[in-house]
């Protein structure tokens, strides 16, 4: 019983990118792009019009040839606990259109009761939410393909990355037609996870210790966005470059890279 | 004159002519905001300039800006109603009308700012109490309520109607109970005004408007009620001399706008103050601890320096505080419109920092500066209320006894 | 906004938030019935004394 009890415990479903391993290809973002129905136009060269859940930084340390050095750093949504579900989103959406759920740690979005008030995108630090400023038009025919698990979205409202939730809702009808009440950590993995051909990105819950994202979060070349601000981001990051980590939040001069982190540690 | 029946008894009226040519130049923009409004209703907010890193821009600001200039309706309510100050009687039926025009406003462009207006009841229906977006909502619109009762006996005091017993009654009855409006409409006020500075003060995502406070309220929900109690006066000075300016004689006493311009200009000065040891927390505790310096906010990019805090608190801020509290000052008829606009303009800018400025300013540290420039049609629905507010005000001065002071000021020669 | 929303829970906030506005509207409302109610009956009893 008590077993049982443990493993129907709260999940905290999260990601941990390796910075050292990605390449910058992109894959992650077409294959979170075509698994969500992402609407997309002809011309996508403003990228702060587009409909991107996940969108690739390049960061450069900011040194001349030949101490040069570039890093990619892919951008999903942190689904952001803050201090007990309060992420900094949420609480702000006036028509509570948007949701942290305190049994999985996903921060969702509800498109047919968002109206369109981006108040949550002013919120976000991350830039992780996106408007739809057009309706979705698709090339003739492409709306065969599009995921049937996945509900395209109309003009005029917010929407973000959801850790391709309804993954987890089909890995856990399945895992009920079997008879099981878990579901296995390779049943429930986001697009991007799998569509990584270098395995930078690994997910799973992080309440987990069986789950490889408990072990690697604890690694001393985890961090995470903007720490200090107390986000709380379920997303970390593994570098083993100190300029990498330090351009993950921001430090004073006289301050050393972490600062924040071991104060959101002290705090949590 | 063919509508001279309509014109209040004891004051002069411009010819017809004029009229009609007035409210038809004030049309042809109304006309043009309208266009650039059904653009935005029909092809949607890809006709506007923002963007995913500006989510809130020159809308979002406007609302802010005419909530809290649209602030002397409730301000000068309560002073005249609660607090017994007479002497307002003689200003508070434009300060009523100047606020019933703002909040008109505000809910017009908030109408075409949401991306699904026909969903827009939804901040209603599936209201989440812990959004401050969603107090600004229930408050505007019922302290909107509010405006139009305080604005009813007005137009009922138009000659023709006046002449009907039930609205003679209504109109008696409703100033008769005015006070108890008057209080819930400061009540309202309160709230809904520092809820817009809640806003942008519980985004703790957004060191640059993020402010501690007391409880569930940020210190920018008190400083957007007193900036607005300071400042809404300011605004109903500043357009009441405009409007004096325009019609070519004096309306109100001097007494009367003295009397406001001294409450204004105390409220001005400690607001200030509060403002400036805002600031200087913020800017040495506060964003330090998120590992930013008051200069990362007001360098590094080509519009925001630190320029607009001086023309905030310095120019916009002491310098009208400081004339409005000294009696040679607002004695002073040019330093006293001056100051008046200053502090409307002060208002108008610490909103636009608050929205525009929060949004402009890199929060992760490999990002940059965004800057923007409002489209046509953002521009175009933003005077759109201007427009209506001029007409509102031409058609409410020539057939309403706005200015109760205006015949024995301006007595016709028989 | 009505304890029939499915939103709606009866904790802390809804009670100060949801109660402060029906309290304002409450009052908003009366007050405007009181006005309209008085003037109806003043107007019906002018036309009576008119009348006589």
């Amino acid at each position: 019983m008590k077993e049982e009890h443990r493993q129907d415990g709260p999940k905290k479903y999260g990601m941990v990118i390796d910075l050292d391993k990605c390449t910058g290809c992109g894959s992650c973002m077409v294959a979170c792009m075509s698994e969500n129905n992402a609407p997309f136009r002809e011309d996508e060269s403003d990228k702060l019009l587009s409909v991107a859940w996940l969108r690739l930084y390049k960061l450069t340390n900011g040194k001349p040839y030949p101490d040069t050095d570039v890093c990619y750093l892919p951008r999903p949504c942190m689904h952001c606990e803050g201090h007990n579900g309060h992420s900094p989103c949420v609480s702000v959406c006036p028509a509570t259109a948007t949701d942290y759920d305190s049994a999985t740690g996903i921060v969702s979005q509800i498109y047919t009761r968002c109206f369109g008030c981006r108040y949550c995108m002013a919120a976000c630090p991350y830039h992780a939410r996106v408007f739809n400023w057009w309706d979705p038009v698709w090339p003739d025919g492409m709306e065969k393909y599009l995921n049937p698990d996945v509900s395209v979205r109309m003009r005029g409202i917010v929407e973000k990355c959801s850790f391709c939730y309804h993954r987890l809702q089909r890995a856990k009808d399945k895992a009920y037609a079997e008879g099981r009440r878990e579901i296995r950590e390779d049943e429930y993995q986001t697009a991007c996870t799998q569509a990584c051909p270098a395995g930078a990105i690994t997910f799973g819950d992080l309440n987990n210790p069986k789950h490889a994202v408990y072990k690697l979060r604890k690694s001393p070349r985890a961090f995470r966005l903007l720490e200090r601000l107390g986000t709380n981001p379920k997303v970390y990051y593994l570098s083993s470059r100190e300029w990498v980590r330090r351009a993950g939040d921001n430090y004073l001069a006289d301050e050393a890279t972490g600062a924040g982190k071991h104060m959101a540690e002290h705090k949590g | 004159m063919i509508d001279s029946a309509l014109i209040p008894k004891g004051v002069k009226r411009c010819p017809t002519w004029q009229f009609a040519l007035a409210v038809a130049l004030a049309s042809g923009v109304l006309l043009w905001g309208v266009y650039a409004m059904l653009l935005c209703w029909i092809k949607g907010l890809n006709q506007t300039n923002m963007n995913n890193a500006y989510g809130f821009a020159l809308w979002i600001w406007a609302d802010l800006a005419v909530i809290a200039l649209g602030g002397g309706a409730f301000f000068t309510g309560l002073l005249r109603y609660v607090f017994g100050k007479d002497e307002l009687k003689h200003l508070i039926n434009y300060a009523v009308l100047i606020g019933f025009i703002c909040y008109s406003s505000a809910q017009l462009i908030l109408a075409i700012d949401v991306g699904q207006p026909l969903r827009a009841w939804f901040i209603f229906w599936h209201a989440n109490v812990h959004s401050m977006l969603t107090e600004v909502a229930f408050c505007l619109s019922a302290y909107f309520g509010v405006l139009c009762i305080e604005y009813l006996p007005l137009i009922l005091e138009n000659r023709q109607i006046d002449k009907v017993p039930f609205w003679h009654n209504l109109s008696h009855n409703l100033h008769h109970i005015m006070a108890v409006f008057a209080a819930t409409g400061a009540f309202l006020s309160f709230f809904h005004q520092g809820s817009l500075g809640g806003v942008s003060g519980v985004l703790f995502g957004r060191p640059f408007s993020f402010r501690e406070g007391v409880l569930v309220w940020p210190w920018t929900f008190f400083l957007f009620t007193w900036s607005a109690a300071a400042c809404g006066p300011c605004f109903t000075i500043a357009i009441t001399k405009m409007t004096e300016a325009i019609a070519g004689k004096k309306l109100v006493k001097d007494n009367v706008i003295q009397l406001l311009a001294k409450i204004a200009g105390w409220m001005l000065a400690t607001y200030i103050v509060a403002k400036i040891i805002d600031t200087i927390y913020w800017a040495t505790v506060t964003a330090p601890s998120k590992g930013m310096n008051l200069m990362d906010f007001y360098s590094n990019n080509a519009f925001y320096g630190i320029w607009i805090l001086v023309l905030e608190i310095g120019i916009c801020g002491i310098l009208p505080a400081a004339i409005l509290i000294t009696p040679a000052g607002r004695k002073n008829p040019k330093l006293l419109t001056t100051a008046a606009v200053l502090g409307a303009v002060g208002v108008c800018v610490n909103r636009w920092v608050m929205v525009l400025q929060t949004l402009a300013v890199p929060v992760l540290p490999f990002e940059s500066w965004t800057l923007y420039l409002p489209s046509w049609q953002e521009v175009a629905t933003t005077i759109l209320p201007v427009a209506y507010g001029v007409i509102l005000v031409l058609i409410s001065y020539r057939y309403l006894p706005v200015f109760p002071q205006e015949p024995e000021l301006n007595p016709i020669e028989q | 906004m009505f304890p029939f929303n499915f939103e709606w829970v009866w904790d802390l906030g809804h009670m100060v938030f949801m109660g402060g506005l029906w309290y304002a509207l409450t009052i908003i409302g009366l007050g405007v019935t009181y006005c309209v109610v008085k003037a109806v009956k003043e107007t019906s009893e002018g036309a009576q004394d008119s009348h006589h």
